[in-house]
């Protein structure tokens, strides 16, 4: 009885801003927001995340640009998007129209660049800015500024200079030390990093004995890469004090809770969406659930709490 | 606004029509408005395989709330849906994208198609009212044309070992006879879209091409199956567009083949 007349608390705090509860999609599988609108209220979601922005239209790489894998895909879109002006023009009006938070994702080549669309996003109607320094297929910028804990460190600092809305930094998993890319975003000033991006693969198409892909490598995603995700999630947060958002192949509500154990605040779901367009609001209801059947009163309690476990074991 | 969803269809019929060319009946219940040109998306049972695959709709009967699929066996998913039996359910989203254009004055009218491209121009043959004319084209064994003979004043089928019809491509047919149709309607792989493309612009006819690439969410949200479309007179005024979204069916004059 007592647990039904109490709602559990979904809401979580990120960088200072309250979000309805930690589940949002993940960049460039929600394009922005518009075609989910058919098959989902937007208004339930933590936060809309869109899909990659740059300074000016990318045409994207050609096709094809993706392959299935088992429990995974593979894909090299190549952050096609139609610029910041168009998105300032068509796509900001729509988000700001429904009762969400908003975070844009920024895509760039180079410093100057990621620079450009931040300072056009000075004073807009944006709550956060997710920096995309991973994006495997991109040839110049993007991941290159992943990889290296000083590039980043160059990046984050100078990109933070010029926002006006919290800065979350999007990881790559394609490093050998999450920790020190981790630590160098937090020392360039960001409000948050966000992590895992792709991982980098190929599929061969044995009839043509060629890459499938026609850029060769892609991003790998979905629930294949989960674990990787999971391992680099908690790794970060034994690293760095600014929230975490967790990604990687987050399909159900129990693969949620394992990043929020792992520390992280909040979660972004990608590839799940493809297969199930309504899949963040059952991952919503689950945590719900999970909280009200365990009697925890918020899920803010929960971030981290994987890590108190095991430290205890080892004492 | 009550918001679309996967839902659950009953398999009603499974069978193959050919060597690795199915056909499925699905009962949906609600059809939906479903023009010719859309697809479904039809999900797999096993969870390894993420994503949908996209089936075009063969034929719609909104009474009865059934779609006829056929489909070709090119993977696994494809190969699981072949071991599927009569009353199995399936999920299903639909119906997707953008259908060919129902142009009611046109007196005559062409339709080109290509292996497993041939299914999207059946339900169109029946819903046009101007006179048609099918033309076919296949590797080995022709599919659906009893179907087509029902509805369309000719069917003429090429096939290229020549075991059905003549020896060689629909554009081979298309060189047999003298064609001068208001609106050509065309559906088969790329090679054959482009040939027919350049024949329409030759003629100065207007054409709707429905294009085929790789997809992963169907619903116009991933940006993986984009097709190259000239947006102005420019031919570098170009930029990818969505095949499941902003197509499968595009102008011919708009779709730049590589």
């Amino acid at each position: 009885m007592s647990s039904r007349e109490k709602r559990p608390k979904l809401a979580v705090k990120l960088a200072g801003v309250e979000l309805k509860n930690p589940v949002m999609p993940a960049s460039g599988t929600f394009g922005s927001g518009k075609e989910y609108e058919a098959y989902l209220d937007l208004e339930k979601l933590g936060m809309i995340v869109t899909k990659g922005v740059a300074d000016r239209p990318w045409k994207g790489n050609p096709t094809p640009r993706v392959a299935e894998t088992h429990g995974g895909m593979l894909n090299s879109v190549g952050l096609q998007n139609p610029g910041i002006e168009h998105f300032l023009r068509e796509d900001l009006p729509f988000l700001q129209s429904r009762n969400t938070k908003t975070m844009v994702n920024i895509a760039g080549r180079s410093i100057e660049e990621y620079v450009r669309v931040v300072t056009a996003l000075q004073r807009q109607p944006v709550d956060f800015l997710e920096l995309n320094i991973s994006c495997p297929n991109i040839k110049e910028g993007g991941v290159a500024f992943g990889t290296d804990a000083d590039m980043a460190y160059q990046v984050t600092k100078k990109v933070k200079a010029a926002a006006t809305q919290p800065l979350i930094v999007k990881l790559s998993p394609n490093v050998t030390d999450i920790g020190a890319v981790a630590r160098a975003c937090e020392a360039g000033g960001a409000d948050g990093i966000s992590l895992i991006n792709t991982l980098l693969g190929m599929k061969i198409d044995i009839k043509t004995r060629r890459p499938l892909l026609a850029n060769t490598f892609g991003g790998l995603s979905g629930p294949a890469i989960k674990p990787v995700a999971l391992r680099m999630v908690y790794q970060a947060a034994k690293e760095v004090k600014i929230p975490i958002i967790g990604i990687g192949g987050i399909s159900t509500w129990e693969d949620a809770l394992e990043f929020i154990l792992a520390g992280a605040a909040a979660v972004q779901v990608g590839t799940a969406n493809f297969r199930n367009p309504r899949v963040m609001l059952q991952i919503i209801e689950g945590l719900e659930n999970y909280l009200r059947t365990e009697n925890i009163d918020g899920i803010e309690e929960l971030i981290g709490a994987g890590h108190e476990l095991q430290e205890g074991i080892q004492c | 606004m009550e918001k679309k969803n996967i839902n659950k269809a009953r398999i009603l019929k499974n069978e193959a029509l050919g060597p690795e060319i199915y056909q499925m009946v699905l009962e949906v219940g609600d059809t939906g408005e479903a023009v010719p040109g859309q697809f479904v998306n039809l999900y797999c049972k096993d969870g390894a395989r993420l994503l949908p695959r996209a089936i075009s709709i063969c034929e719609v009967d909104r009474k009865a709330g059934t779609f006829r699929l056929i489909y070709k066996v090119l993977g696994r998913g494809t190969e699981e849906f072949t071991q599927l039996k009569e009353n199995e359910e399936i999920d299903w989203l639909g119906p997707l994208g953008s259908g060919f254009t129902l142009n009611t004055e046109d007196r005559e009218i062409l339709l080109i198609g290509g292996g497993v491209g041939v299914p999207p121009l059946l339900e169109l043959a029946k819903r046009l009212t101007g006179k048609k004319r099918v033309l076919l084209g296949f590797e080995n064994e022709s599919i659906l044309t009893g179907d087509f003979s029902k509805v369309a004043a000719e069917v003429a089928v090429a096939t290229t070992s020549g075991t059905e019809g003549i020896k060689g491509t629909v554009m081979d047919l298309l060189e047999q006879k003298e064609y001068l149709p208001d609106r050509i309607y065309s559906c088969g792989p790329k090679g054959m879209l482009k040939a027919v493309k350049d024949w329409a612009r030759e003629r100065n006819i207007p054409a709707e091409l429905s294009m085929e690439e790789r997809m992963a969410c169907g619903i116009g949200a991933c940006l993986v199956c984009t097709c190259k479309i000239n947006e102005g007179p420019d031919p570098r005024d170009w930029n990818y567009q969505r095949v499941c979204k902003d197509g499968p069916v595009f102008n011919a004059e708009e779709v730049m083949f590589e």
